[in-house]
């Protein structure tokens, strides 16, 4: 980051991969080759991407700081600003003001077992840490995907799956809403199917990101699954302007999701004013 | 050592236009019967019997300032590629805000804390603050509505002050309060004051004393929260209020801004913008999910802010200093100081069944 916090840095589309009908992903580089190389972020932290003349908006940096051949941000269209992103080609030129906000606490989560679950867009932030751990994996026990979608074109990251279901380093199950034609994996919503896996809570972290009536529900299985609180992680997401703790937009009570989040633990959330 | 001069009634003026020959000062004016900061020029005639509808906020924290310019560059060998320069544009002006009240003044003291922290610092407001200084005005009559001394303040409170006038018999005494307001001493025009400082100290002990006696918000912070949920209790207090906005806009305290993009075919600005948290769009999010969806989320979250986050996060400091616009102007009748006392002084009401 520069001194100037709200000023990006000029980056120019190296990939775009249209994952989904309404999520397409930017894989894009710092102009700058020097920036581009003292580039450093932990998983789990933002950054807003800007179209210049449109505006800003937040997305977690989903490729992990393992692999820095590029920043890569998931977008699905739902505003002003993502309709923009989504007409980007390669070779247009962005604004990136990043790393923001905290991380996973992936020096923590070192020798546990790890869960994932991850619902549509949701599965996003949790790639990155994924990826991270999986380029790290003595450091960290058995590791367990679930990702839900939708339907099989709702599924993101497509080029991942075939990696994460054939690996013996980690188990994946995927799920979607509905039975489809030619459909292999689960059917049946993330919840339900996170009770049937039934993961041990011993020596255990759950990471949880997706719609908020999936994290809802799943707050609920992992509990009644035995996990506590302090074992729960899940990142939240806000409108956000600044992403410096300034304009006063993303505040629970005391705490700025820009500064203090985006991830938190469940436990911290319990301790948040109920304004989610 | 602060330094207390006197300057006769009459060499008042006199002594902004001395000012102006160097720098903007901007001073209270009389415009469409309301009272606002502008610059000083050879035939304004301030206005000092009274405080300003409008504090002086956009001095250093402008309506809408241009954060940014950004110009797209079509590369001539090849016009399918376009390179965006981006310029920083930060270009402050000195500046003496000549003629707030200690509130005003204090108000910006809320504004450091966030905008000059530990961790970051906003360059736009930094520059602003650096190269503008105020001579405020010590209340001698303060309003109904005021309630300075609530949040820990006076009416010749000098915090956020560079100087401190106070009115007397015939003219005013001129104290410097900061190193930078000294320098402004310096004018022929000031005399020795040091035999009118007792008088000075009577009329800021009368003015403190015609305020009545103040009501604590110490335990504010803790029972805001113990009411979070209380969502009939933020009902009735947000019962009268119309959303407009005007407590926000008028607050000298109120930090919180938008950014927005505006381009005119290859050129363009980012733009920063005063933003309201009363307004349903402020934290309207794009999936149409919205964490403050009613009118009471929404008051709920700016009397919480003043008297309750901030405070917490800022060493017990609260982020209003009791000028009182909020309640003057509202056109609702809103009272923010009745709205802290009953959540401090009412009894938390759970729903009998959920």
């Amino acid at each position: 980051m520069t001194s100037n916090p709200y000023l990006p840095e000029i980056a120019t589309v190296v990939e775009t991969i249209q994952e989904t009908p309404t999520i397409k992903t930017f894989r894009v580089k710092l102009n700058n080759p020097e920036r581009m190389k003292a580039f450093s972020f932990q998983p789990g932290q933002v950054g807003q991407l800007s179209v210049f003349g449109v505006g800003e908006s937040t997305f977690v940096i989903n490729s992990p700081p393992t692999r820095m051949d590029y920043l890569q941000f998931s977008v699905m269209m739902a505003g002003e600003v993502t309709s923009r992103l989504h007409s980007l080609n390669a070779g247009d030129q962005v604004g990136v003001r990043a790393p923001l906000g905290n991380a996973f606490p992936v020096e923590a989560m070192k020798g546990k077992n790890v869960v994932f679950v991850g619902g549509g867009i949701g599965m996003a932030p949790l790639r990155t840490l994924l990826l991270y751990m999986l380029d790290k994996r003595k450091d960290y026990k058995n590791i367990t995907l679930l990702y839900g979608a939708r339907s099989p074109e709702d599924m993101a990251f497509r080029y991942d799956l075939d990696d994460w279901t054939t690996r013996k380093d980690m188990t994946t199950v995927l799920t979607i809403d509905r039975e489809s034609p030619g459909w292999q994996h689960k059917v049946g919503l993330i919840p339900n199917v996170l009770l049937e896996m039934n993961p041990s809570p011993k020596n255990t972290v759950a990471v949880t990101c997706g719609p908020p009536i999936m994290i809802k529900f799943t707050l609920q299985a992992l509990l009644k699954l035995g996990f506590k609180d302090d074992q729960i992680i899940t990142t939240l997401e806000k409108r956000m302007k600044c992403g410096v703790g300034i304009c006063g937009r993303c505040n629970i009570g005391t705490k700025y999701v820009c500064v203090d989040g985006p991830v938190f633990t469940y436990a911290q959330l319990k301790e948040l004013p109920n304004e989610l | 050592m602060m330094a207390a001069k006197f300057l006769p009634a009459d060499k008042l003026n006199e002594w902004i236009a001395e000012l102006a020959e160097s720098r903007r000062v901007l001073v209270p004016v009389t415009e469409q019967n309301a009272v606002v900061f502008r610059p000083y020029a050879k035939d304004t005639e301030p206005v000092f019997g009274r405080q300003a509808n409008v504090p002086p906020k956009a001095s250093i924290f402008p309506a809408s300032e241009r954060l940014m310019a950004f110009t797209y560059v079509k590369n001539p060998e090849d016009l399918g590629q376009v390179a965006v320069e981006v310029q920083e544009t930060i270009e402050p002006e000195p500046t003496v805000v000549f003629g707030a009240r200690p509130c005003d003044a204090r108000g910006f003291t809320v504004f450091d804390r966030v905008y000059d922290g530990k961790k970051v610092q906003d360059p736009y407001y930094k520059a602003r603050r650096e190269s503008t200084l105020f001579v405020t005005m010590a209340c001698d009559d303060p309003e109904n509505a005021c309630f300075c001394h609530w949040v820990g303040s006076s009416p010749s409170d000098p915090e956020g002050s560079d100087v401190l006038l106070t009115p007397l018999e015939g003219g005013f005494l001129v104290e410097d309060v900061s190193k930078r307001g000294k320098e402004l001493l310096s004018s022929k025009l000031l005399s020795d004051g040091s035999k009118k400082v007792k008088e000075a100290r009577a009329a800021h002990a009368a003015a403190l004393a015609a305020l009545g006696e103040a009501w604590s918000p110490a335990e504010a912070p803790a029972k805001l929260i113990e009411k979070f949920d209380d969502m009939g209790f933020w009902e009735q207090v947000s019962a009268k209020c119309i959303s407009c906005g005007a407590c926000t806009y008028l607050c000298p305290t109120c930090y919180c801004f938008n950014v927005t993009d505006e381009r005119k075919g290859m050129r363009g600005e980012r733009i920063r913008t005063w933003d309201n948290c009363m307004s349903f769009q402020f934290t309207l999010e794009a999936s149409g999910h919205n964490p403050r969806p009613t009118k009471a989320h929404r008051l709920k979250n700016r009397v919480g802010h003043k008297f309750s986050y901030y405070p917490d996060i800022h060493g017990g400091a609260i982020a209003c200093c009791g000028c009182g616009r909020c309640i003057k102007f509202c056109p609702a009748s809103v009272d923010i100081r009745e709205i802290v006392r009953l959540s401090v002084e009412r009894p938390v009401s759970k729903p009998e069944k959920q």
